[in-house]
């Protein structure tokens, strides 16, 4: 529905409402939170208001709200409303691939059983794969994959991340070198396609080395395939154009699903976790003349103004580098990773004081509520709680272009709130409901995680390593 | 590192002033020897001689005693690459191991440190043609895009032999996964090289006439859609033009030879041979076209292809008319880098070449055939100030360098680097500390009720 058919119809259902309430009453659903500390993240603190929903979508949120008679009224003393927290870069809502076989997977184009290590794995039982000669065997390339398609109802993760304050989340297919399409993605809802909020968020590239499995073995082979699928894509379009205006003239375009897939691309989700891998990416970015969001970003400390500079919105990863446990004792860690180390959970309060527009992911976290404990350890070194939850709220919509839909308490807005009793960022602090489309969830008690088995996707640098 | 980035940062004002080199001994390689001074004005040296003005309020160093040379140059490295191989595809022209320069790369500071302020760092020699080349300076503290010397011409890698017929073979490498026959990659012998480079270049000159025609088309005015281009090509078709210059690895005569007829048949001109160990027995084809040898001293036999090579090759070569430089083929840490003004003595030991030739195979000959000696190479006025201060002569053992200039700044001083040490170690030990602290902080201790 655009801006302006919202806004007509808002207006005309405020007039009726009032005085035709029973033609309405059976179609109309009011709920409304009362006396509930209001945080609408793109304004002021209500510190005592009402937020009143109708048909899932908020109607009115300020300290003077007149509720309808007919509205399910739930007390909120005692209790702050935040709009419901988005998950920048996820998985959450797809089928999961054991992450640990996803490079491997990807490549070779099937699953694999998890719990064994990928690469023997792929080397001692599966028949060799033909590898791929060049760019024209579409190496790694699913770009005719969206999340949108993928999406399930019944993914276990939803109900964890609600209980942590998640309403949605921007997730993306993983396999291969060009993923595929993100969706932006309530996390809550009966069928898929009501889950869906926008089927095209963007197009997720990695920098995931084959190994010897065929072009392209190198990040630099990547580059150049990227940069050479641009060109044909480009080409495709004006092909396509060109037969359009004279079909009798000019041959016709063979049909090309990896280059449909690239026609209207938004912008690309570019792996990016040092200051060096940031500059190529943005030199990359360039090349393909699409807008990029970098993700990864340990670095991010180092690299604000450049950001800032280029406009470039990032993902940070939270999963702040620290010494691997299975380390060697002996092994003297070198003085850049101890000052990396050191650095890396302050990149969020740095990139915020230069202007730099950024959101988070929930990749390589164990879980949803890992994610606000490493932002909390951010706010601990100086970032502002108020620029945290806009990251997580805002921002994200922002930078996913849904931001008049999403990301904020706001009257025509989608009515996905996080109800707590304290603030998020509070270790005691627990989320008593959250709304989703209007609906309301409850907390759900959590299943135990199976051993030995994260339930997440890979970090950017846990990926070179592969 | 960040120490040593903020130290050239503030070293940076000093660019703009003018920096005497005072009453050392100067190797300008190009011009003879002699005790004297060299001024350096906006990075670039200004006036060298016996007898020079020194401007007031210059800085100035005091070479008494000591040798000043051209800053070195490495015809063939791979150092500071996050990757080397695209070994996927025996045409790889496309990649650019330029998008893989990582300045952080503690080879850059250890190649400076040995007196070496240019490279040619390449792409790998698995292919029988490689990627794109990068020439950078070695201006340590700056990102990649203020490392890379823009002037240099650009140039692609290729290779001839073992390497690039290994994945062919199946008793070459052993690829994981891939062993199966149809998998292997195709050429698998010596003769297969020459096929793929011929081939190579044969679409090139299809592609380039691809779009010749339809630019001639479009001229007169006719709708038609332009050929997709292909960033295979466009690489070996700037070769054809003379745009692009070429660094062929390889080792035997008969393959050497071989080449050549390539290049003719081509009309591709002013190569760089590398390794080239067997370049003394066609050391008169290589002059008569004009192409060049970049060899290795005095060490061979890592492999069956080079184990017909002798410490005279560089020398004889030279003789013959061949334009030699001596490189380190460093990749992963700059180990012989740091220490090519002794592999240049060796031509002195081993063909009786004067000091002048030995120093211009790591200096002006290097330069010359990575198309960068109007700028560098030599201790010439209106050349850039890349400097190298030896406190012995550059061509003893003994030698040490002992301050580096690039475009007139001071990038490196042996002294000031031992006096910072200590300071990093106090430092690396307190973030040490901090953050094993947090990490206890973070994992409260288990207390057993008492």
């Amino acid at each position: 529905m655009s801006k302006n058919s919202l806004a007509a119809f808002a207006a005309a259902w405020l007039g009726i409402a009032v005085w035709i309430p029973a033609a309405l009453a059976e179609t109309v659903n009011w709920t409304a939170i009362r006396g509930a500390r209001i945080v609408p993240v793109n304004g002021p603190v209500i510190e005592k208001g009402t937020v009143l929903i109708r048909n899932g979508v908020i109607a009115a949120a300020g300290a003077q709200v007149d509720v309808p008679a007919s509205a399910w009224v739930i007390e909120g003393n005692g209790l702050t409303i935040y709009p419901g927290l988005i998950d920048g870069l996820s998985t959450w809502g797809l089928p999961q691939t054991p992450a640990t076989t996803q490079t491997a997977a990807a490549r070779a184009g099937q699953q694999q059983p998890p719990q064994q290590p990928p690469q023997q794995q792929a080397q001692a039982q599966q028949p060799a794969q033909p590898r791929s000669r060049g760019p024209l065997d579409r190496p790694g390339t699913l770009s005719w994959v969206k999340a949108a398609d993928q999406v399930q109802p019944g993914d276990a993760r939803l109900g964890q991340a609600r209980n942590a304050g998640f309403t949605t989340a921007v997730t993306f297919p993983r396999q291969g070198i060009v993923a595929g399409h993100g969706a932006v993605v309530n996390l809550g809802g009966k069928t898929a396609g009501e889950m869906v909020v926008a089927p095209e968020a963007g197009l997720y590239l990695a920098l995931r080395p084959s190994g010897y499995a065929g072009f392209p073995s190198t990040p630099m082979g990547i580059m150049a395939y990227f940069r050479q699928l641009w060109l044909d894509a480009a080409h495709y379009r004006q092909a396509l154009a060109l037969y359009a205006a004279d079909p009798v003239n000019i041959p016709r375009p063979a049909y090309d699903r990896a280059l449909e897939g690239l026609l209207g691309v938004k912008r690309v989700l570019l792996p990016a976790s040092d200051p060096i891998q940031m500059e190529r990416m943005l030199q990359l970015a360039g090349d393909l003349q699409t807008p990029a969001v970098l993700y990864g970003v340990v670095r991010g400390y180092e690299m604000a103004a450049r950001l800032k500079q280029s406009g470039t919105p990032v993902i940070l990863n939270l999963r702040w580098p620290v010494r691997d446990r299975d380390a060697d004792p002996e092994d003297e860690d070198s003085y850049r990773e101890l000052r990396i180390r050191d650095l890396a959970p302050t990149s969020p309060a740095v990139l915020s004081e230069a202007g730099v527009k950024w959101t988070v992911s929930s990749d390589g976290l164990d879980s949803p509520r890992a994610l606000l404990r490493a932002l909390k350890q951010s706010i601990d070194r100086g970032l502002k709680r108020e620029d945290a939850l806009r990251a997580l709220t805002l921002s994200a919509a922002e930078i996913y272009g849904v931001a008049d839909r999403l990301g904020s308490i706001e009257r025509g807005k989608i009515a996905n709130l996080v109800v707590a009793d304290g603030d998020l960022f509070n270790d005691s602090t627990r989320v008593r409901m959250v709304f989703i489309d209007g609906v309301r969830y409850l907390p759900e008690p959590e299943a135990p995680q199976p051993p030995g088995a994260p339930n997440r996707a890979p970090t950017v640098s846990e990926e070179e390593e592969q | 590192m960040r120490a040593a980035f903020f130290a050239t940062v503030l070293l940076a004002p000093l660019a703009a002033q003018v920096t005497v080199i005072q009453n050392g001994t100067v190797h300008t390689v190009t011009r003879g020897t002699f005790k004297g001074s060299i001024v350096i004005r906006d990075g670039k040296i200004a006036e060298v001689g016996e007898k020079v003005m020194t401007p007031a309020g210059a800085r100035v160093v005091d070479a008494t005693g000591k040798h000043v040379i051209p800053g070195i140059i490495d015809a063939h490295t791979h150092i500071a690459l996050d990757s080397i191989n695209e070994s996927s595809v025996s045409v790889s022209s496309m990649v650019n191991v330029a998008e893989m320069l990582n300045p952080e790369s503690v080879s850059i500071y250890q190649a400076l440190a040995g007196g070496v302020t240019v490279c040619n760092s390449m792409h790998g020699s698995a292919n029988s043609i490689g990627g794109q080349n990068v020439v950078f300076k070695m201006r340590w503290g700056a990102d990649a895009r203020g490392l890379i010397f823009d002037k240099a011409k650009p140039s692609l890698k290729m290779a001839l032999g073992e390497n690039p017929k290994r994945q062919g073979s199946p008793q070459g490498l052993q690829i994981p996964g891939l062993q199966s026959p149809q998998n292997l990659r195709y050429p698998g012998t010596r003769l297969g090289v020459e096929d793929v480079i011929r081939d190579a270049f044969t679409r090139a000159r299809a592609y380039q006439r691809e779009w010749k025609d339809y630019e001639a088309r479009k001229a007169r005015g006719e709708k038609l859609l332009p050929p997709r281009r292909d960033l295979e090509l466009e690489p070996l078709v700037e070769v054809l033009e003379g745009r692009r210059l070429i660094h062929a690895h390889c080792y035997r005569a008969d393959e050497i030879l071989m080449l050549i007829r390539v290049f003719d048949d081509f009309n591709i001109k002013g190569v760089t041979f590398q390794h080239v160990l067997e370049g003394y027995k066609v050391a008169k084809e290589i002059a008569e076209r004009g192409h060049y040898a970049s060899t290795f001293s005095d060490w061979w036999s890592y492999k069956v292809e080079a184990y017909d090579a002798i410490p005279y090759n560089a020398a004889i070569m030279h003789r013959k008319g061949v334009l030699v430089s001596l490189n380190s083929d460093d990749a992963g840490g700059a180990e012989l880098m740091r220490r090519l003004n002794t592999e240049a003595a060796k031509v002195v030991k081993y063909g009786g070449l004067s000091e002048d030739e030995a120093l211009a195979m790591i200096t002006i000959n290097p330069a010359k055939q990575l198309a960068i000696d109007p700028w560098v190479g030599s201790i010439e006025t209106g050349k850039d100030a890349d400097l190298v201060i030896y406190d012995k002569h550059p061509l003893s053992s003994y030698a040490k360098a002992e301050k580096v200039f690039i475009d007139g700044k001071q990038y490196f001083d042996r002294d000031e680097d031992m006096s910072r040490r200590p300071k990093f170690e106090a430092e690396k030990e307190g973030l040490h500390k901090k953050l094993l602290d947090q990490q206890k902080q973070a994992m409260p201790q288990n207390r057993r009720p008492s």
